[in-house]
């Protein structure tokens, strides 16, 4: 199969970028600074990253639609106001994760941000659950552009005015070279920032001017460093089918009450899970010393059991030392546990830890 | 600098009577990106031709040293240890990963000379 390129491709040659492939796309894994460079110039001013690889799935309906998919998210769709964003899962009948989202309302239905690797069968498995009611669109015309970064509110609304009044995970309509973008405060690298969806053919030329006004090209090197020091899950290391949204840690994401309710996919054993327990959740884990962790390591107790498993790790340059995520039995997952790390046949000590590494810094707006 | 050999593993090697200095190319680094971490070999223990002698771990990926040819570890640069980004700012000089007591010198020349590393390096490139 053809490698599949972005609108920006072309600008992230010019840039050097450094080339993978990453769910059959050629994306910029670091450009030419490098990937510390890169995190710290997004936390400190601001970084753009393409994620046009992502899905942008259009769903169309009305009060019908907010049934159905109040059939399939753990979510309070009902009352979910227009341009508003929630976080969510798309998940099988044992709470399994497919995939991880973010769902926004607007004015003629919903729109879905999907993971790249999993957008195509995403969409296979919304189109039965919803069957065939409702029109679909997995938007390949527009490019998806995140700024994000203390200094993005700033430079964004210098192009686009007014964009700096949006609310964090609330979106809008505005104007751009008499075209229709949709703008979403939100992002995935704790930081605040802003998720642009642009057609094709303007989104080179908006990008070169958010690099105009100060901005930064970001590979994908450092999105993977700033979502980790922020504690945000990953499909494919902390996310995936055989885990659910318990046990990812991730119950804020759902409506209490559509939980105690019930009446959607996944919800009966998410009720079980808890009300008996898991086995295995979600931890920070912060290694003692410089040593790294990745995906795989083994974790083990003081009497040498094994306990879980590290899904991420990585050196955080904003943390200055190493950070890793990973799942433990359930009576090891508090706060200051002494574990060990089997790194290349010899173990090391850690602690279990608080989440985010770094603290996030998102505006909240006044509407929330 | 006729004495820096150079190893198909992107590690260099420099020759001061029957010792040997070992490090990383910058073409090395350049692959590997910011170094975070590195391990390196024990003072006295014996290392055997292209057996793993370290790791170097960028934000990326973690990768093994190789060294070039046999001998015993007799020093090791432990400010490379304390502070892995001088690999990438200076790693065919300050930061050197071991020093070897040479064992069999006929290995060195196998290996390839700057000029033919440079060539090489830039083959290997994808």
């Amino acid at each position: 199969m053809e490698i599949k390129k972005t609108s920006l491709n072309k600008l992230h040659q010019e840039y050097q970028a450094k080339f993978v492939e990453f769910a059959g796309y050629e994306m910029p894994i670091q450009y030419k600074e490098g990937i510390i460079e890169e995190h710290k110039f997004t936390r400190n001013q601001s970084g753009i990253f393409d994620v046009s690889h992502m899905g942008q799935l259009f769903i169309y309906g009305k009060e019908d639609l907010v049934e159905d998919l109040e059939k399939i998210f753990p979510l309070d769709l009902k009352n979910l106001k227009l341009n508003h964003s929630k976080y969510s899962f798309l998940m099988n009948d044992a709470a399994g994760i497919h995939d991880d989202l973010i769902i926004t309302k607007i004015e003629d239905g919903f729109l879905i941000i999907l993971n790249a690797a999993c957008k195509e069968n995403d969409f296979k498995i919304l189109n039965q659950l919803l069957n065939n009611k409702y029109k679909m669109v997995l938007d390949e015309k527009r490019s998806l552009i995140a700024i994000q970064g203390p200094k993005s509110a700033e430079i964004l609304n210098q192009i686009i005015n007014n964009t700096i009044n949006l609310s964090f995970m609330t979106g809008s309509w505005f104007k751009y070279e008499n075209q229709k973008i949709f703008v979403t405060r939100s992002g995935y690298t704790g930081e605040d920032g802003f998720e642009i969806s642009v057609h094709n053919d303007l989104a080179e030329q908006f990008t070169k001017e958010l690099i105009n006004k100060g901005a930064k090209l970001i590979g994908l090197g450092a999105r993977d460093t700033l979502r980790l020091e922020a504690g945000l899950c990953l499909y494919g290391h902390e996310l995936n089918i055989k885990k659910t949204p318990i046990e990812s840690n991730l119950k804020w994401a759902m409506s209490k009450e559509r939980i105690s309710n019930g009446g959607f996919i996944g919800s009966k054993t998410i009720l079980e899970q808890l009300t008996n327990g898991i086995k295995q959740i979600r931890v920070g884990i912060k290694p003692e010393g410089k040593i790294i962790a990745r995906q795989k390591t083994k974790i083990f107790n003081d009497s040498e059991s094994i306990i879980g498993e590290v899904t991420s790790g990585t050196f955080g340059p904003s943390v200055n030392g190493p950070v890793a995520m990973g799942y433990v039995d359930n009576q090891f997952s508090k706060k200051d546990t002494k574990v060990f790390l089997e790194i290349r046949g010899k173990k090391y000590p850690a602690n279990i830890c608080g989440l985010p590494f770094y603290k996030k810094s998102y505006v909240k707006g006044a509407n929330k | 600098m006729s004495d820096v050999k150079f190893s198909k593993e992107h590690e260099w090697l420099k020759v001061e009577g029957d010792v040997a200095t070992i490090g990383i190319t910058k073409h090395a680094t350049e692959m590997l990106g910011d170094i975070v971490f590195v391990e390196l070999p024990d003072i006295g223990t014996s290392i055997e031709k292209d057996g793993t002698a370290g790791v170097v771990e960028s934000t990326k990926a973690a990768s093994d040293v190789y060294t070039p040819i046999s001998g015993e570890v007799v020093e090791n640069n432990q400010s490379i240890v304390d502070d892995p980004a001088k690999i990438n700012s200076d790693p065919e000089n300050e930061a050197w990963f071991f020093k070897l007591k040479i064992k069999d010198k006929s290995e060195i020349d196998s290996l390839m000379n700057k000029e033919e590393y440079d060539k090489f390096a830039k083959e290997s490139v994808s």
